[in-house]
């Protein structure tokens, strides 16, 4: 098993009028082609994790960040490549769906056009060749240009997965990409993800303990800024480490606990309705 | 008093007003239109007939020099002004500045905003007289420039700031420079930027006050940058008062001309803009 992407002592504080430190010391390895899923309640750092991935934090003013992130080998906070390289090569997913401000078309192609000089006929070639691979194309092929803006949120969750894909990345880091969706646009957006973990790296935020067990091979559990425990997700379910991960998985007393945790019991078939 | 009287008598007050204020357009209207009538219904062309030899006196001729003057003065002067608000309000983003200082330079473009315009007038007949020069086109432009700058620089940061966090995100993760996702963003706000640009190029087009001692008061067509014209805010002020009540008339229709121009810019504007609404971030579900 190859590892893809992995932090070391990352230690991330958000230095604004109130000092909080979001990561306390978290190194964690993702593998390639697998997907982690990465859990935890509400405020722990998930979210700021996700993001130190590929610097998008910065993008806030008052962050102080000590530790490093590997791709790969290659470090993406000491190095000399330029930010928008690093962000080319891990795509990122927003939670909630967004569309730039540009047609269905121009979504996918956006990605293409600022990294490179595509031919008509080749931004023709692999926009189709994207949204095919997240399942759209057969429902917008025929209104390219329309706007973004306007698709149902699920094909919208679905474009946007299309325009990070576009820019080939190594990771895909999916923030809770579910969460605003209805059952079955999240099944739909699910059954995506399994077909990419083939080829890509997946590291996605969740809030449903099914989910994660659904779809992921690792799981990392996060509590206020600290690793709890990182582990193969059978294990992780089945016999967690910590006795943390226990009260969690098992929706007992931990702050911000997890509105799917009721569900646990349920068999996973009937899950994808309790998004 | 009851609770439902209360209810009945704010939703009378609140229709009332919004009566009173299509009622006072219609009024404005309305009422160059009847005094200017005789002049611009008899004979529209006065807006395209150059003035007189003695126009100021008799009202021989018309008024295209006020007209084109106008267009001249306030079109070159938004473009310029386009471009420094939009790139002012890019800066004010967190992006580049810092909180702090785009709290600062916020609170100087609302003073300029709240500078009466004559002030900017006195400010660049400043400049011409320093600098040796005359009343001219180019001073105008210049001055109806700054006069709408802190307007639209206003708008325009206020339009950016409401595009959410998540457009800066999804343009950041694929990868885009600051300066592409500045583009993205600009590209989110353009139907509140265009309606900033509208304002401005509104406010330009009816001030007299800044272009009086700039582009000047005058009787002949414009010849040149840098030399004298005039607008019709201007032409309006200096007719209104006239003993001749053909001069007045044309005062009237110069009003007309303007509030109409006016209005279809902003009606336009607001068929632009609804296009460009429908590709801003969120659409329908926001």
């Amino acid at each position: 098993m190859t590892t893809a992407l992995k932090t070391e002592n990352l230690t991330i504080t958000y230095t604004g009028k109130r000092e909080v430190t979001a990561l306390n010391d978290v190194s964690v390895e993702f593998n390639e082609n697998e997907l982690t899923a990465i859990i935890g309640p509400s405020g722990c750092g998930k979210s700021t994790l996700m993001k130190s991935l590929n610097r998008l934090h910065e993008i806030q003013p008052n962050v102080d960040i000590s530790g490093e992130v590997y791709l790969g080998t290659q470090p993406i906070y000491a190095t000399d490549e330029p930010l928008p390289e690093i962000r080319r090569r891990v795509g990122y997913v927003p939670q909630k769906p967004t569309a730039l401000p540009l047609s269905i078309y121009n979504n996918v192609a956006y990605g293409l056009k600022i990294h490179g000089n595509h031919s008509k006929a080749e931004l023709d070639k692999l926009v189709k060749k994207y949204l095919q691979k997240v399942n759209l194309w057969e429902e917008v092929n025929d209104r390219l240009d329309a706007p973004g803006a306007e698709l149902s949120t699920g094909q919208l969750q679905r474009l946007c997965l299309a325009r990070s894909l576009a820019v080939e990345p190594d990771v895909l880091l999916c923030d809770e990409v579910t969460s605003a969706l209805d059952p079955i646009s999240a099944e739909s957006v699910e059954e995506t993800l399994k077909e990419l973990k083939e080829e890509y790296t997946i590291v996605m935020i969740t809030h449903s303990m099914n989910q994660a067990k659904r779809l992921a091979d690792k799981v990392v559990f996060l509590y206020l800024g600290n690793l709890v425990e990182a582990n193969d997700v059978n294990q992780f379910f089945e016999k967690p480490e910590s006795e943390r991960t226990k009260q969690f998985i098992s929706g007992q007393g931990v702050v911000g606990e997890d509105e799917s945790s009721d569900e646990e019991k349920q068999p996973a078939t009937t899950a994808a309705q309790v998004l | 008093m009851d609770r439902y009287t209360e209810q009945r008598l704010f939703g009378l007050l609140a229709r009332a007003s919004a009566a009173l204020v299509v009622g006072v357009l219609a009024m404005v209207i309305s009422v160059t239109l009847y005094r200017g009538g005789r002049v611009f219904l008899t004979d529209p062309a006065v807006m395209i007939t150059p003035p007189g030899s003695r126009y100021m006196l008799d009202g021989g001729g018309g008024f295209l020099h006020a007209v084109l003057g106008s267009i001249f003065i306030v079109v070159p002067a938004t473009a310029i002004a386009i471009l420094l608000s939009l790139s002012t309000a890019v800066f004010l983003q967190s992006d580049y500045s810092s909180e702090r200082t785009s709290e600062i330079i916020n609170m100087f473009l609302n003073v300029l905003w709240g500078t009466p315009p004559i002030v900017y007038g006195v400010f660049v007949l400043t400049v011409i007289i320093a600098v040796g020069a005359q009343t001219s086109l180019f001073f105008g432009i210049i001055a109806i420039a700054i006069f709408q700058y802190p307007i639209m620089t206003r708008y325009t940061d206020e339009a950016l700031r409401s595009v959410p966090g998540a457009v800066k995100e999804a343009s950041y993760g694929l990868g885009s420079t600051r300066f592409e996702t500045a583009r993205i963003t600009i590209r989110s706000a353009l139907p509140g930027i265009v309606a900033g640009v509208i304002i401005g190029f509104a406010r330009g087009i009816g001030d007299a006050a800044t272009v009086l001692f700039t582009a000047g008061r005058s009787t002949q067509m414009p010849g040149g940058l840098f030399e004298p014209a005039t607008t019709l805010p201007i032409l309006i002020f200096e007719q209104a008062a006239s003993f001749n009540a053909e001069v007045r008339a044309h005062a009237y229709a110069a009003s007309f001309v303007l509030i109409i121009a006016v209005l279809t810019l902003i009606i336009a504007s607001k068929l632009l803009a609804g296009k460009y609404a429908r590709f801003a971030p969120g659409g329908r579900h926001s």
